[in-house]
Parts: structure tokens; sequence; C-alpha cells
């Protein structure tokens, strides 16, 4: 559903876009039927001359059992939403995947700019090879991310539509969460919490690139060389 | 203070010895009518600044770079205080006022068949505060700085610090008028509760009331439970922002997180503390448009009750991704769609209610009418919301506002323009116009649908709110989106020009309209058997009750209506 309008390119997205639909389809229904009942009921039961209105209470068992069946038809989708979104959830927030070649990158917001540290050829964090931009993240397609949020000053919020992830940036606290893309191509990131006046002046950009295309984005960007590195 | 009008005595005499001065009568009354016509005026003049305030934001997002017609280019930190303006102005200037306490006011006492609220001092203070909130709020826009642009849910440490809002005084001043409004609303909340158990008519037992009665009694008892701790944040907030504390600032030892409980643990309960007034007009309207009793009164109670308290369990899934806890969410997302199922149930009430009627469309039913069929799309897409996992993705995306839009115009525009409607000929003894009401009503709901549609679908492609220029984001320049955000704006502008409508019908039918009769519905409730517009003290000798407020087509009986008051 969501893929219509904006693509999907992580792996939270497939499970977050199925439980859109699946709400989507689940209310729908009932939304249309509700409808379709009201408009109905409005035209049939129009006055008409010599027609008068039935007394009807609702009280009789017989009539409020016209409210109470549909009462727990929402109930039992009620119960199969929460299950379904606690899955979602679990998946994409709670638990904290990891993989062998998983990568760590930083992220903080500031006013009024995203600032991104990725690391450098060593593959860690806060060492000497990190590469640090502002406004544009570089990430490798299929490899399993962690990254670790905060903020310089005031809340903003890390929102990757296409990965349809979206995590506020507290000062004073990391929060650590994690994505794994699986599409390359170059989105948008917004920054989703009013962080006062440029907040609507922080558009970034994410980079998804093929193993290839990243080690080489890595190599003409680290100010420490590859094989620096590698000699150590 | 000065005691021009005598309070407290019997309503025999003294009503009608004097005629009061304008400043007596217009400022200083204490009748609940003339303060429900000074809330309902006040909180009509402000929807239309907000109006205002929607045409010129929406016109920059539609049109970026283009001058405003009656405001000029629109910077980025004005757009931020224009929409929180916005926001703060609809919530708490508007739907409080109008819904609450002008409805509350003029109805409680005329449907109870009272002659005034138990406090009437209490009660003109409670205008005066809220008229000295609107006061500090309109300062706050012409101070060195400008007024505040952090949205009208504050969050610290934006709203917190000087330095990061940049807007030193906007921001102390706008915080005080928010506090200055709750406690308006204290005051009033206690009036309606105490007025509505104590000073029935004889003979109205507990399920004689009126069905908006006891909403905007439980509304005011929902609004008094949960507004204390956010007063309480107010104040610290005001305290960080002036006198250096930490409360809410993490670089001192403060926890932002904090505010955002107490705010919406307030926020939430606001919701059905609007909601609930306007769900009771629309019961009043549909009984008697559909000739009808209400189906399942006590159910309606009850389950407004249960919303009430459940409303109190959900305030953190606005909080989803704000970094509490990750399994809190999954408790949130339960109790968040447990309360579909109360609310569910009203609508269905009252569907059921049009089973069997015999219906007229008028202007107030259309309204009435038209608040069900909105407000079924404001409940099923909250459930989208409610869901912890796709709120992760659509958490301050237009999804989220087009959704509580299609929650608070019903309750906010539509439920008063029923209630405007439907009452006008107590509250001015004259009729308005039915016909213009009708353009008016078909001039209002048509682009309603048209602006927010389009918000919707946006939304779901990622456009996120409160951002003052989408073109900076290539994703979202798409030529398809752009046209949307057009369509959605130039919807706002229709919408906008057919409240002249309503507004020529209004004032013309105020003067020139006809006759009011006393009960030109054919209605049952105490209020249409005092004259229009009602004198003060209401009545010559109160009424007495003899039955339920919705006896209408009862068998056997030649009229279809059998008044509350009739003995048989
Ligand atoms: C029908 C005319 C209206 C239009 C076109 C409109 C449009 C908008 C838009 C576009 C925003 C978001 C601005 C942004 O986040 O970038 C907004 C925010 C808001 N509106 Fe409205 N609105 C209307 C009426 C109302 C009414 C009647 C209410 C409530 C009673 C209301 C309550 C709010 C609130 C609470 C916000 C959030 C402000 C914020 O982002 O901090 N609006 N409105
Ligand atoms: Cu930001
Ligand atoms: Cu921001």
């Amino acid at each position: 559903m969501i893929e219509r309008l904006l693509p999907a390119a992580s792996t939270s997205a497939t499970e977050i876009d199925f439980l859109f639909s699946l709400i989507f389809w689940l209310v729908g229904f009932w939304f249309v039927l509700s409808e379709a009942i009201f408009f109905g009921l409005i035209l049939r039961f129009r006055k008409r001359e010599g027609r008068k209105a039935q007394y009807v209470t609702g009280e009789l068992q017989s009539e409020k059992r016209w409210i109470t069946v549909p009462h727990l038809l929402v109930l039992v989708c009620d119960v199969f939403i929460v299950f379904f979104a606690v899955r979602a959830w679990h998946q994409v927030k709670q638990d904290l995947p990891t993989a062998p070649t998983q990568q760590v990158v930083r992220v903080e917001g500031a006013q009024w700019a995203w600032i991104f540290t990725h690391p450098g050829p060593d593959g860690k964090l806060d060492s000497a090879d990190d590469i640090r931009k502002v406004n544009e993240l570089h990430v490798e397609v299929d490899r399993l991310y962690h990254f670790q949020l905060t903020s310089r000053d005031v809340l903003h919020s890390f929102s990757v539509p296409v990965f349809r992830l979206k995590q506020d940036a507290i000062p004073g606290r990391v929060i650590t969460g994690w994505f794994q893309p699986t599409k390359t191509g170059e989105h948008d990131v917004q920054c989703a919490e009013i962080c006062g006046i440029g907040h609507g002046l922080m558009p970034a950009r994410i980079h998804i690139e093929t193993s290839e295309q990243h080690a080489a984005w890595i190599a003409a960007n680290s100010t420490v060389s590859v094989a620096a590195v590698a000699g150590r | 203070m000065a005691e021009t009008i005598p309070v407290g005595h019997a309503p025999e005499h003294a009503h009608e010895h004097h005629e009061p001065g304008f400043v007596a009568k217009y400022l200083w009354s204490t009748d609940h009518k003339m303060i429900a016509m000074q809330y309902l005026f006040t909180g009509s003049a402000m929807a239309l600044l907000g109006g205002f305030f929607a045409y010129v934001f929406r016109s920059q997002l539609a049109f970026p770079g283009m001058s405003v017609p009656g405001f000029g280019l629109v910077s980025p930190n004005e757009y931020n205080a224009l929409i929180t303006n916005h926001g703060a102005i609809m919530i708490f200037w508007f739907a409080m006022p109008v819904l609450i306490a002008a409805f509350g006011n003029f109805l409680i006492p005329l449907m109870i068949g009272a002659d005034d609220m138990a406090f009437p001092k209490i009660n003109r203070l409670s205008y005066q505060i809220f008229l000295l909130s609107v006061l500090v709020l309109f300062v706050s826009f012409f101070v060195e700085g400008g007024a505040f642009g952090g949205a009208w849910t504050m969050y610290p440490p934006l709203s917190a610090t000087a330095e990061y809002n940049q807007t030193p005084l906007g921001t102390t001043l706008f915080v005080t008028a928010v506090a200055l409004e709750f406690v308006a609303f204290l005051m009033g909340g206690i009036n309606f509760v105490v007025t509505a158990m104590n000073s029935r008519a004889p003979g109205m037992r507990m399920y004689d009331i009126p069905i908006v009665v006891w909403m905007i009694v439980l509304a005011s008892i929902i609004f008094m439970a949960s507004v204390g701790p956010l007063v309480a944040g107010a104040v610290m907030l005001l305290f960080d922002h002036n006198l250096g504390t930490a409360f809410f600032d993490p670089k001192r030892g403060g926890d932002p997180v904090l505010w955002q409980h107490l705010f919406w643990f307030f926020g939430h309960p606001e919701v059905y503390v609007v909601l609930l007034p306007a769900v009771g007009i629309v019961a009043e309207i549909i009984t008697v448009f559909a000739r009808k009793k209400l189906f399942a009164y006590k159910t309606v109670l009850y389950t407004a009750f249960g919303t009430g308290v459940l409303s109190f369990t959900v305030w953190a899934h606005h909080q989803f991704i704000a970094g509490i806890d990750p399994r809190m969410a999954n408790v949130f997302t339960i109790t968040t769609l447990l309360i579909s199922v109360p609310v569910a149930e009203m609508m269905f009430v009252y569907i059921a209610t049009l089973y069997g009627g015999s219906i007229t469309l008028e202007t107030p039913m259309l309204w009435a009418l038209s608040f069900i069929a909105t407000f079924l799309i404001g409940g099923v897409t909250g459930i989208f919301l409610g869901a912890s996992g796709t709120d992760i993705y659509l958490h301050d995306t237009y999804f989220v506002l087009a959704h509580f839009h299609y929650t608070f115009v019903p309750i906010a525009v539509i439920g008063t323009f029923a209630g405007v409607t439907f009452w006008f000929p107590k509250m001015f003894g004259r009729m308005l116009d039915d016909r213009l009401g009708k353009i008016h009503f078909w001039g209002t709901v048509i682009p309603f649908n048209l602006i927010f549609i389009p918000l919707f679908v946006l939304g779901v492609a990622g456009e996120h709110r409160r951002i003052w220029d989408f073109t900076q984001f290539p994703e979202l320049s798409a030529p398809w989106m752009r046209d949307l955000d057009k369509l959605a704006t130039l919807s706002l502008w229709v919408m906008l020009s057919f409240q002249i409508v309503f507004l020529v019908n209004f004032f013309w039918s105020l003067r020139r309209g006809p006759k009011a009769p006393k009960n030109p519905w054919a209605s049952n409730t105490l209020e249409w058997t005092a004259d229009s517009p009602p004198p003060h003290g209401n009545w010559k000798e109160l009424p007495t009750v003899y039955r339920g407020p919705y006896e209408y087509s009862v068998p056997g009986r030649e009229q279809d209506y059998w008044p509350q008051n009739v003995p048989n």
C-alpha cells in the first residue's frame, strides 16, 4: 500500500507496510459498512406523510443486540490488530538484531542540521579515520546498521521515510536503533520534531550504495588512508 | 468588585425590576446566558483568527515564495509561530470556550430547570480570566523577538530555553496565556458539575437529565482531573525559561520527556473533553429531527464514562518514538485500541437511533448527521496511529494531521454549527434562514473533505508536518504531491469564504429574522419551555419534570412529542 506512494528500502519497511495494509482493509471494511448503513437509514427513514416514527427505546436485550454485536466485532478486530502491531513493534523497535558485518553510525541532531559520523576504513567509530558529514548519510545496501542517535541542543526526530524509520533525538541521551537497507538509491531524511526557527530548513539525504560504491566513497573521504589502517 | 446584579435570591422577585446598564449587562453580568454569549463570541472570533492563520500557512505551503494576500511573505519563524498559534487557538481558545463554556453555560441551567449557575460570581470570574488569557496571547504576537513558535505542545528544551527558541518574551507570554486559560476553565468546570448535580428542577432524576448536560459534566470532570499536572508543568516551564531552574533541561539534570508525560496526560483526555459536549449536542439534535427516543440512553452514559476513564490510560501513544522504554508501547497500544470500543459504540448508538425515525433534514440535522459521517473517518484512521508499528512511520506526518482534523473539525466546527443553528432561536429569539444555512453547510463540508483527504495521501507519501517548504526535499517535490497540496489549500480558501455566508445569515437573522416561537422544533427538553430568549432568571416559575428528555412518538399519544414538564 505505502510502496505505491513511496519506495520501501529497508527490512522494517516491509513489516510496517504489511501492518498498514492489514489495518487498511480491516477498518476499511467496517468503515464502508457503517457509512452504508448510516446513509441507508437516512434514506429509508426520511419523513413521509402519514408515517409516524417508531418508539424504540433500545433498552430491550433484543434491541441492544444491534449495538452489542458490532461492538464485540470491533473488539475482536482490535485484538487481531494489537497482535500484529505488537509483532511489528518488536521487530522494528524492541529487538536489536546483530550481524557479523554490522556497522555503527552516529546521528546527531543540531539546530539546524544533521551530523552523521561514519566509521572509516577500520569499521569502528571514534577513531581517527571517522568520516563526519553534514546532512549526508552514506550506507551500504543489505548491511545491518546500528545507529546511535543523540542531539546537541533541543529535541529533533530522525526520520527516513523510505525506511519507515523514525526516532526522536534527545539531548543527554544516546538512543540505539537499527536499520537494514534493501535497495540502493538516494532519499530524503527529514526532521520530524519541531526544533526551532530552522526546523523547516534541515533537509538531509541518505545515500544507499552498493558495497563497491560505498568502499570507494570511504576511500575518497577518510582522512586516514586505507593502507594506513591495514598496516596497523 | 462592584456588585450590580443581585444574586443568590429567589427567582420570583427582583430579576425583572431593573434594566441594567451596558457595562453591567454585557461585561459584568453574572447571568449564565450572558456569560455563554461572551464565551461564544470570543471563541468564535478566535476561530476566525485561527482560520486566518491556517489560510496564511497553507498558502505558503502550496505556493512557496508567494506573498500571501493579507499577510505577505511567510518566513520560517513566522511559519512556526503561525502553526503554533493556530493549533493552540483552535483547541484552547475556540473548541474549549465554545463547546464547554458557551454551551455549558447556556444549556445546563436551562435544561435542568434552574434559574442560574450555582456560583454565578465564580462563573463571571472564569470568563474574565479567560479574557485575560486572550489578551496575554495577543500581546505575545507583538513583543520583541516575536510570537512563540515551538508548537502548541511546547516541548522543552526548545520551550524552556530562550537561547534555543529565540523568542524570550513571546514564549513566556504564550505559556502564561495557556496557564491562565486552564485556571479559567477549572473555575467554570466546578460550576457545571455542582449546578447539574444540585440545582435540578423538582422531579428530575439522574436519568432524566438530557445527554448533552451529562456530557458537559463528564467533560468538566475529565478536564479537572487531567489539568493539574499540566498547570504544574507550565509553572515549571516558566521557571526553567525565566529563573534558570532545570526541570526539563537535560544539560543540567532535567528531563525533557517528563514534560511530554505531563502534557499528554492532559492532552489526550483533552480530546474527549471537547468530544463529549459535541456528541451530546448531536444526540439532542438527532432525537428531535428523527422524532425518536435516543437508543439506549444509559448505554450512552456508561460508554461516555468508560471513554473518560480510559482516556487517562492512553497518553503515551503520543510518545511511542519519543525515547520511552520501547516495551511501554505495547501497553499503550492495547489501551489505545480499547478506547476505540466505547467510541465506536457511541457512533453505533446514534446510527441505531435513526432506525424507524421520521427524519427531516433541517440545517441543524445536516450538521449533526455530518458529524457522524466525518467523525467515523477520524475514528478509523486513529487505529493506524494507535497501532505502535504503523505509528513509527506515520507519527508527525500529514497523516496524523489529517486524522486529528477529522476528529477536531467534526467536534469543534461541525459541533458548534450544529449547536448554534439548533439553539439560535432560543439564544436570540429569532429564526435563522434555513436556505442560507444549507448553502453554508455544503460550502463547508465538501471543501473540508477536499482539504484533508489529500493530506492523508501526502502523509502516507512521507510528508512531515511543521515544515516550511517541501520543495527543498526532492522526494516531496513530485508534481503530483505539489498538486495535492494546492488542492488542499484551494479547498481551504473555498471553505473559509463560505463562512461569510454564515456570518451574514447570523447577523441578519439576529436583527431581521422571523420571531422564534417558544418551541420551534417541537422538542421535549426544558429550555424550550422558557421564553425566546429567556429573561434573566429564565422562568417566572421553575418547571417541574415528569419524564425523561427523549419521549418522541410515544404510541397512543396524539402529539409526537411529550415535553418533560407536561404532567400528562
Ligand atoms: C478547517 C480549517 C483548518 C485547516 C485547513 C487546518 C490546517 C492545519 C494544518 C495544515 C496544520 C499543520 C501545520 C503544520 O504542522 O505544518 C494544522 C495544525 C493544527 N490544527 Fe488545524 N486546521 C483547520 C482547523 C482546525 C481546527 C478546527 C482545529 C481544532 C479545533 C485545529 C487544530 C489544529 C492543531 C491542534 C494543530 C497542531 C498545531 C501544531 O502543529 O503544533 N485545526 N492545521
Ligand atoms: Cu531538527
Ligand atoms: Cu526539527
